[in-house]
């Protein structure tokens, strides 16, 4: 077990060196950053003092480490198009991307959930049959065409709810919030069940798969036939034993949510980290994307991390397992 | 004529196939075989059949700029689905966009497949080292999401290069990125398929007469591990498409000049607000019929290769 925790741990520490690296490549190959920085008619000299100044001169490998150690300092370099640093931009945009993750994850679990837990019962009701089709098109539908369909009916046609943008905010320290305003409230409703739509699809499907398997067990039959509740056997024993499965894919999902969040702010103009990114690559600003990318690599690498332990923790048959196949 | 019995066989064989008998039984499968079949036809010959070239700014009139579907009152019966900023007809131009994102679609399937299929073949053939390296490089690729990774490769290419080539490149660029992030699938599956197969008489015979490795691999277990690929290259198809849409909805795909079905509903989305709503609602229509079509063969075909399920 201990050395399993050790071999994950350090397979991720391997993931984020090779992220960096590419992170790092970007910074090197794209573009000279001498160029941006010093004014059009500087001469070959001025522009060799400022390379040597910046530490640009230097053999590859001791780049990389300087690389390196400013990453883990959190100095992330400036932006080149605004001019500012990058880790403040980045600090601005967080609490968006992860506020409208928070929510879309939420939907995705208090829709998801019951809705399988329903179809699972009810197999063949035509409520289920109902719900189980509009899954399938809610799965071939792409992300950004839900959206446009969304802001279409309840934007365009009804008017109800807001198209863009976050609403009004509060700010509190570092963190801007839109939980605390009507009209934030009110924005967050359309773009999370874009983003979450997906995942609530996966979900309840994953749920209703379980309960399936789980309805046929012995168990189930004699917890029946002791005479309990449908309630008490349906949601004590049935629900809680497809519980391990689900909250392990829902959790790998929350990295999906980060990384298809891109496409739901753009969509509805959020200000974002996914809108920062997209605009960064259409104007080439090379330290937010690489920024971006080893943030969000991180955030994938810890989740899987996470998950994998809890997986270990929860389930004593892959204990077992490792040990065999190890000999 | 031989050639003549050989292909006549070929089909009555097909006919008696459990495949095709499958194929009969579902009306669904039909339907979608038969949407996705009029698409493909429809991308190939897009410039010859479609009522106006939209390419062709000669022929553009602005006076029929922001036109509504013909059935709508100011409609006109050429502009079937309307027009959109540019007077362009929507009809054609979404022709001729499923022509881009198919051609995308196929020859970013062909190059994950070929990459893929080659690299699994290798690293279960081979093992060893060469099969942990392969297989660790599609751990890690594998825990990002595949859109993340096209991103990335689409904005490296944008920054390597210069702005005017970037937009001529953008559609070999997207190839490139949707290939090379979505080969792992056809590589693990191949990898396990392989690893199965290399232990069966018919390898082991080829070894003892000295075939090359090569040639097992490419001429004998090759054919016996192409079911599912073929299966997943059909979901991929549809992934593929979306995923190029998507791209060019963000702004970062394919220019507006020769717009794929992704693009032209980024455009629309411009004029929702304003009511003129056909303009992105058609080419997501299409989009979705073309993918859902492609989805549903796959999963039909999935099962019909799948002897377990019968």
């Amino acid at each position: 077990m201990f050395a399993y925790i050790i071999r994950r741990a350090l397979q991720s520490i391997l993931v984020m060196a090779a992220v960096a690296f590419v992170a790092f490549a970007l910074f090197q190959y794209m573009g000279d950053p001498i160029n941006q920085m010093v004014a059009q008619d500087a001469t070959l000299e001025q522009r060799d003092a400022l390379r040597k100044l910046l530490g640009l001169d230097r053999p590859f490998y001791v780049q990389f480490l300087l690389f390196l150690k400013n990453l883990l300092t959190g100095n992330f370099g400036f932006s080149f198009r605004v001019g500012t640093p990058v880790a403040q931009i980045i600090a601005e945009r967080m609490p968006a991307t992860l506020e409208l993750v928070f929510v879309a994850a939420l939907f995705a679990l208090f829709v998801g959930v019951p809705a399988g837990v329903y179809t699972g019962l009810h197999r063949h009701g035509a409520i289920s049959r109902f719900m189980l089709t509009v899954s399938l098109i809610g799965v071939s539908l792409p992300t950004f065409l839900i959206g446009i369909l969304l802001i279409l009916i309840f934007a365009v046609m009804l008017g109800w709810l807001p198209s863009f943008g976050r609403g009004q905010t509060v700010q509190l320290g570092f963190w801007s919030t839109g939980f605390l305003t009507a009209s934030g409230l009110k924005a967050l409703i359309l773009p999370s069940i874009t983003l979450g739509l997906f995942q609530t699809t996966l979900i309840m499907r994953l749920v209703r798969a379980e309960m399936l398997e789980v309805l046929r067990a012995d168990y189930i039959k004699f917890a029946r036939a002791r005479g309990l509740t449908n309630r008490a056997v349906n949601f004590g024993h049935a629900l809680k034993n497809t519980l391990v499965p689900v909250i392990t894919i829902a959790g790998l999902q929350i990295g999906g949510l980060i990384a298809f969040a891109i496409i739901t702010e753009t969509v509805f103009q959020w200000p974002g980290m996914g809108f920062l990114f997209i605009t960064s690559i259409q104007f080439v600003d090379v330290p937010i994307m690489s920024t971006y990318l080893v943030l969000v690599a991180l955030c994938f690498v810890i989740i899987n991390l996470i998950v994998d332990l809890l997986y270990f923790a929860v389930d004593p048959r892959l204990r077992i397992d490792r040990s065999v196949s190890a000999h | 004529m031989p050639v003549w019995h050989h292909l006549r066989d070929l089909v009555r064989r097909f006919l008696a196939s459990d495949v095709f008998y499958s194929f009969r039984r579902s009306p669904t499968v039909m339907i979608a075989f038969g949407l996705t079949l009029l698409f493909m036809v429809a991308a190939a010959l897009a410039p010859w059949i479609v009522p106006h070239n939209t390419y062709e700014v000669a022929s553009l009139n602005l006076m029929d700029a922001f036109l509504p579907p013909a059935w709508v009152e100011g409609g006109k019966l050429t502009y079937l689905l309307g027009t959109d900023d540019q007077g362009r007809d929507v009809f054609s131009t979404i022709v001729l966009g499923a022509r881009v994102s198919l051609l995308v679609g196929f020859a970013s399937v062909f190059l994950a497949l070929t990459m893929g299929v080659a690299l699994g073949l290798i690293a279960g053939y081979v093992g060893g080292i060469t099969d942990s390296i392969i297989m660790r490089v599609a751990d890690v690729k594998l825990s990002f999401p595949a859109i993340l990774i096209v991103l990335l490769i689409d904005g490296v290419a944008r920054g390597l290069l210069p702005r005017d080539l970037h937009d001529k490149a953008a559609v070999y660029v997207i190839i490139l990125a949707i290939g090379l992030s979505t080969w792992i699938q056809y590589a693990r599956t191949v990898r396990g398929l392989t690893l199965v197969e290399k232990n069966k008489e018919y390898v082991q015979a080829a070894r003892v007469i000295g075939l090359h490795p090569i040639l097992i691999m490419f001429r004998h277990v090759l054919p016996n591990v192409m079911g599912p690929v073929l299966v997943i290259g059909t979901l991929g198809l549809g992934i593929a498409v979306l995923t190029e849409s998507t791209l060019s909805f963000l702004g970062v795909g394919v220019p507006p000049t020769e717009p794929s079905l992704g693009t032209l509903i980024r455009i629309g989305n411009n004029f929702l607000f304003s009511g003129e709503w056909w303009m992105a609602i058609f080419p997501g229509l299409f989009l979705v019929i073309l993918v859902l079509s492609v989805n549903l063969l796959g999963d039909w075909l999935r099962d019909a290769l799948n002897p377990k399920l019968r």
